[in-house]
């Protein structure tokens, strides 16, 4: 039994930020209070937040194929350090997590590695190319909590029309990253002055649009449960909040890039600011703010992206796409904190409650009978991000050398500390 | 003000008075060049290597002519047939192109940003010859003054790019050394090939020649690059030249003392008839071709002052 007292607790479920304690009892919450705290071994505090762990929906572990990128080992220690205590991995690697078998390898390889709990998404076309529907059956009773190409888009719509009607059938969730694959071949960067004057090749944000128009077109046809990755441009806005109202089982998330930086921090072609979708322009980025804060947009995720430094010590055309985040995202979203955008309740709604219920997971929530995942950090410790310090075998950050704020004393994965800051 | 660039790897760092700076110097070298003693000693010792990782003959001559005549030890390196091939990366490329001593390096790279990349890698002065779409600033400077000699003047002239701005870094260049020196600009093009967001930078932009070229002093003419184009931005050369191609009818709407000119290479009968390009009242793509052996040692001659004066500034400093 551990009591944390003093603590600045954030709720997001009641939406509350206010002193008080919580009882933890083996690997769950058992009380919480304000006022006097009861009798027995505790840990004071001293007034800083104590959250629910983070749920991070999006996670690259670079297992199978390139470890050297990332490991599980590496990950959980970076996902801990960061303040996030479940990590979904993406089904993006070499190759892709697409059958039973290779599901097996990594849970496998998870619960053995990992400090941190982690679950696993599914391919949702065979070797995410977009022709062939996985097992989905199959793989949700092996545990696969989503399902989802990633960045590749099915292409041909009556492949997923198919896929997505089969996996209504299953209860199976299906995420997927809107965008029109025509339009942003080969694009690196987002059309606009910027893009023009350093003559990249750019895509209009219009794409964004235009594939979420077509899967929302879909999702009315097959009532399948249905989650944006990534809506980074305001002119999605207004569809996906359509779709919303008229009652369709829709979410949608945005990364922590796309709400903290915009296309002109690509600077002087500056890899590590490579990201897909790229960096938006500043308006873009301001109204997924105000997205996040009413609700709209449910879900910030790290998107988090190993790349070597090989893959991104390239001309930024032939650059790898993709940042780490893990570590960066609480930190960065203590930026949205401090410049009195979002409250810690709305943040750790969007980080911890909103992806937690969205894949049916208890953790996420700070009462009674939840499981006893928790962080606690500072939201004002200032230091300087020095990508060398990362827990993570890639060092690909936008935020060296930034000045940040928002620091993690403590990580907790069912009342076990796994990390101490 | 002083020339003060380490490198020359676009327009856009450069002030105006650099950019004059520039000019000035190379005035003097345009009558060198005419002389039958053609060479001077500004980079002697020095040791000039051209990398073209894009295949090009005027601008690499034009280098290795700028390099010779100025006293310079000139290599040429073909990269699409070496270690490039082999699977060098680029940043391998430079370090091993460092190790022997270069002082000048010229680079034309088919990516946008790959020159800049280079130049951090490298401690040597560093020319961009050209990078994908991003710029090419020895050509905006030698077409500066090509403008300066045939109207006297580098500023308040009304400007026309005309053709497929979008793969171009001669237009990129251009328009903000055009826009540096306060001249007004104007974009002519199809839609397909002009980037409307050139707006927001001040530039006029047009979708018909006529209204394009109406009292501009100089017409600038671009290439069709039909080789960085992934699929059809016009629908045939036949009608592009009925529409864009520079002919007497359409350059009758400029000044009757307009100037015509291009970057080259030209594609007669695309962009351009022939008969205005072999105008010598109108063109002056030949005197282009003049200008850039000029600009070229000035650009070289300047940085190769900075880089000594930064070696001599180094000397019996513990590095």
């Amino acid at each position: 039994m551990t009591i944390f007292t003093n603590a600045r607790l954030i709720d997001p479920e009641a939406m509350t930020d206010e002193i008080g304690w919580l009882r933890v009892e083996g690997p769950m919450i058992a009380e919480r209070g304000t006022g006097k705290p009861p009798m027995g071994e505790s840990i004071d505090c001293g007034g800083l937040c104590l959250a629910p762990g983070i749920v991070d929906l999006g996670v690259k572990v670079s297992e199978p194929g390139e470890r050297h990128k990332e490991s599980f080992a590496s990950a959980g220690r970076a996902a801990a350090a960061g303040g996030v205590t479940t990590m979904i991995t993406r089904p993006d690697t070499m190759n892709a997590i697409d059958s039973p078998e290779v599901l097996e390898f990594v849970q496998r390889r998870a619960a053995s590695d990992a400090v941190v709990k982690v679950k696993h998404m599914s391919a949702l076309t065979k070797g995410r190319e977009g022709r062939e529907m996985v097992e989905i059956g199959f793989m949700r009773d092996a545990g696969a909590v989503a399902f989802t190409d990633c960045d590749h888009v099915v292409a041909d719509t009556k492949v997923l029309q198919r896929a997505l009607t089969y996996a209504k059938s299953t209860g199976a969730l299906v995420i997927g990253h809107p965008q029109e694959p025509g339009l942003s071949n080969g694009a690196a960067a987002t059309s606009g002055k910027f893009a023009a004057l350093r003559g990249l090749p750019a895509v209009s944000p219009m794409a964004e649009r235009m594939g979420l128009d077509r899967d929302l077109a879909l999702i009315e046809m097959t009532n399948v449960s249905y989650h944006f990755d990534q809506i980074t441009t305001a002119r999605a806005l207004p569809a996906l909040e359509r779709a919303k109202q008229n009652g369709f089982d829709v979410t949608a998330g945005v990364s922590i890039h796309h709400l903290t930086l915009n296309e002109l921090d690509v600077g002087n072609y500056r890899t590590f600011f490579k990201v897909k979708p790229p960096l938006r322009s500043e308006d873009d980025r301001l109204a997924m703010v105000e997205a996040v804060a009413s609700g709209l947009i449910d879900v910030i995720s790290s998107m988090h992206t190993p790349q070597d430094e090989e893959s991104k010590r390239l001309p930024f055309e032939e650059a790898a796409s993709g940042a780490v985040a893990l570590e960066t995202l609480l930190p960065a979203a203590m930026r949205l904190y401090h410049a009195g955008q979002l409250t810690l309740p709305e943040l750790f709604r969007a980080m911890a409650l909103n992806p937690a219920k969205r894949l049916g997971l208890a953790s996420g929530r700070l009462v009674e009978g939840a499981p006893a995942d928790l962080v606690l950090f500072d939201p004002d410790a200032p230091f300087v991000m020095d990508r060398f310090t990362l827990k993570s075998k890639s060092k690909n950050t936008p935020f060296d050398g930034a000045k940040m704020q928002g620091k993690v004393k403590g990580t907790w994965v069912d009342g076990m500390r796994v990390f101490e800051g | 003000m002083a020339f003060r660039q380490k490198h020359l790897l676009g327009i856009e760092p450069l002030h105006p008075d650099e950019i004059t700076a520039v000019l000035d110097v190379a005035e003097r070298y345009v009558d060198l060049n005419r002389q039958s003693e053609k060479h001077a000693d500004a980079l002697r010792g020095l040791t000039q290597i051209n990398m073209f990782f894009e295949n090009s003959t005027r601008t690499q001559s034009s280098f290795e002519l700028a390099g010779k005549r100025l006293g310079a030890d000139v290599m040429n390196m073909s990269m699409q047939a070496s270690s490039i091939k082999k699977g060098e990366t680029l940043i391998d490329t430079a370090l091993t192109l460092n190790a022997m001593h270069p002082d000048l390096l010229v680079v034309r790279h088919p990516h946008s940003g790959a020159v800049d990349l280079l130049s951090q890698k490298v401690n040597c002065a560093v020319l961009n010859a050209g990078d994908g779409k991003h710029e090419h600033p020895t050509q905006a400077l030698l077409d500066a003054l090509t403008i300066r000699r045939a109207k006297g003047r580098l500023h308040r002239l009304n400007i026309a790019i005309c053709g497929d701005v979008t793969h171009s870094r001669v237009a990129r260049s251009n328009l903000i050394l055009l826009g540096k020196m306060e001249n007004r600009v104007r974009l002519v093009g199809p839609p397909t090939l002009v980037p409307q967001q050139f707006r927001e930078f001040g530039c006029e932009i047009y979708d018909d020649m006529a209204e394009g070229l109406k009292d501009v002093d100089v017409v600038m003419m671009l290439r069709l690059q039909k080789e960085r184009m992934d699929g059809g931005f016009i629908p045939s050369e036949r009608e592009y030249f009925y529409r864009y191609g520079l002919d007497a009818e359409k350059l009758a709407h400029a000044k009757p003392d307009a100037i015509v000119m291009h970057p080259g290479p030209m594609n007669r009968g695309v962009e351009i008839d022939g008969t205005i390009a072999d105008d010598i009242n109108r063109s002056v793509i030949q005197e282009q071709v003049e200008m850039g052996v000029a600009v070229r040692m000035a650009a070289m001659d300047l940085l190769a002052r900075n880089l000594r004066a930064s070696r001599e500034a180094d000397k019996g400093v513990m590095v």
